[in-house]
């Protein structure tokens, strides 16, 4: 699994696999496949595949450390970016085939609805860590400056997981949500969990030596 | 002559009085032309229009009505496909995706039924369907349909107004509202093990508006009878609210002297209100219902159409909420 996970073509078989999800939406929304609301699905779709690739993003420091599998910090970049990738296609359709582009229309919107407006926060969030996620940028920053950073994922999780929920409170259904909620829960518990764990062996540490 | 002029009526020369067989002919063109030639040509017409009922496919029974005449009824805008109309639905008692319904409703059973109909009328009683089609004249209404969702759909609708059987179950002067009442049936119904909504699934409306004869009870659509996913195999249909408030799979009509709590009052009172008339100044607060789109009709990339104010049924339903603050009941 190590081997294959760092073997060459690695990178290239995830940038193409990664792209298959945006590849079909696009083929139905071209073939008018996507059923009789096309733009419903195309807002919901990009959206879920957003929070999906968060989770996969969030899911590489547990997975190694869990399994062992250290190579899976090579592809962490390549998760991340597709986050935002499909965080903007999210927008864009929202901008786009609801708002029909209009710019006063989209601001009023962001600002009247808490629920849009926590889902534009993520995005906007999301925009430093995208911008600063080539090897340049965490050298420019120093690596202690850029890791804390990039800790504003946490908070982007969180933003994420509460617009999907106060989308869905409209139709009083959480089924979908509490499945993406336990996830993330998983995820960032089990950080929260080791760094207090790991606090406790620092302060234990001085007392022993 | 002299004893007749002397009663003060003044006749003209007998040559200008207009024979009896003049004036006849004349009075019988007249009503001809009152009652004949239009009744003949309203015949007509309405033959034309029975004629031409929108055709489904032909997968279920036909359900033959002659299009309606009320004011407002036929809209002549295009019908949205039936394909849409009868895989895009939300029926929370088969799952809560649109898709559902018409994947899982293949276990409702549409026959045997009846609906009870009780409360505060003089004639309760229980009606099996297949007497409540013979009750009225069948209709075939061209209606737009608003979710409140922001999507829309025109469906050719089949039944009659349900002022027909409010009429013969003579409310008493007490009711003032009219709850419906969706079946609850775990064994025909898989949604109703998700907690999304207390069951039945009820809904309600102020008596005048259940009277109104645009309110619709339904049986049909595209002429033929109800598809499951569609509230087979009858159900309510209000073209100027929301299209929640048209319960589908009624199993109970009830009169009740105090405004019902519905379904989704009862879920989320602050996003729902009993009323839900379509109003494009009223916004739901996660979304402007200022626009929709038009199932099937409008492209992708087009931009969404106005809503109109009740659903553009303002002339026939307007007057019924004279004086009311549309944004205080919403």
């Amino acid at each position: 699994m190590q081997k294959l996970l760092l073997h060459r073509a690695s990178k290239p078989l995830l940038f193409i696999a990664a792209l298959l999800p945006f590849a079909s939406l696009l083929y139905g929304a071209l073939a008018n496949a996507l059923g009789p609301n096309p733009a419903e699905a195309l807002i919901r779709s990009s959206g879920d595949w957003t929070l999906r690739f968060l989770c996969l993003t969030l899911a590489v420091t547990p997975l190694r450390r869990w399994t062992g599998l250290h190579a899976l910090a090579r592809l962490r970049r390549m998760f991340g970016l597709f986050t935002y990738f499909y965080a903007v296609t999210h927008f864009l359709c929202f901008a786009w085939l609801d708002m029909g582009f209009d710019v006063g229309d989209i601001v009023r919107d962001i600002a009247k609805r808490p629920f849009i407006l926590v889902g534009f926060s993520a995005l906007v969030l999301m925009t430093p860590l995208a911008a600063t996620s080539f090897n340049r940028a965490i050298k420019a920053l120093g690596a202690r400056r850029w890791q804390t950073l990039h800790r504003i994922v946490y908070a982007i999780a969180l933003f994420a997981l509460l617009h999907f929920f106060w989308m869905r409170a409209g139709k009083n259904d959480f089924a979908e949500w509490s499945i993406y909620a336990l996830v993330v829960g998983v995820l960032l518990g089990w950080r929260v969990w080791s760094s207090l764990r790991g606090a406790r062996e620092v302060s234990v540490r001085p007392a022993t030596s | 002559m002299p004893s007749r002029c002397g009663s003060g009526f003044e006749h003209p020369n007998p040559s200008e009085i207009t024979p009896p067989t003049v004036y006849q002919r004349r009075r019988d063109l007249m009503r001809v032309l009152a009652t004949g030639v239009a009744g003949v040509a309203l015949a007509q017409w309405a033959a034309r229009e029975a004629r031409s009922q929108t055709a489904g496919p032909g997968k279920l029974a036909k359900l033959p009505a002659s299009r309606s005449t009320v004011p407002g009824a036929v809209t002549m805008e295009k019908p949205t496909a039936y394909n849409d109309v009868t895989t895009y639905n939300n029926f929370y008692e088969f799952g809560t995706d649109k898709a559902d319904p018409a994947k899982n409703a293949h276990t409702l059973k549409p026959r045997p039924w009846s609906v009870s109909v009780e409360g505060e009328v003089k004639k309760p009683g229980t009606f099996d369907i297949d007497a409540l089609l013979k009750l009225a004249p069948l209709e075939e209404r061209i209606y737009r349909l608003r979710c409140v969702e922001g999507w829309s759909m025109v469906i050719p609708w089949v039944g009659w107004s349900l002022n027909e059987l409010i009429k013969r179950v003579e409310p008493t002067g007490n009711a003032k509202f009219v709850e419906f009442v969706t079946l609850a049936d775990k064994t025909q119904m898989p949604g109703l093990r998700s907690s999304v909504l207390d069951w039945p699934y009820v809904e309600g409306l102020r008596l005048d508006e259940a009277m109104h004869p645009l309110t619709l009870l339904t049986f049909g659509l595209y002429g033929e009878v109800l598809p499951n996913q569609n509230g087979a195999p009858l159900r309510l249909v209000v073209p100027w609210k929301y299209g929640f408030k048209s319960g589908k799979s009624i199993v109970k009509i009830r009169f009740v002297a105090k405004q019902p709590l519905t379904s989704w009052v009862a879920a989320a009172s602050q996003e729902y209100g009993f009323y839900s008339n379509v109003n494009p100044t009223v916004e739901h607060p996660r979304w402007s219902q200022a626009s929709e789109r038009r199932i099937g009709e409008d492209g992708v990339f087009q931009k969404k159409r106005p809503t109109l104010l009740f659903n553009g049924y303002e002339p026939q339903v307007g007057q019924l909420y004279a004086g009311m603050d549309l944004k205080k009941y919403f």
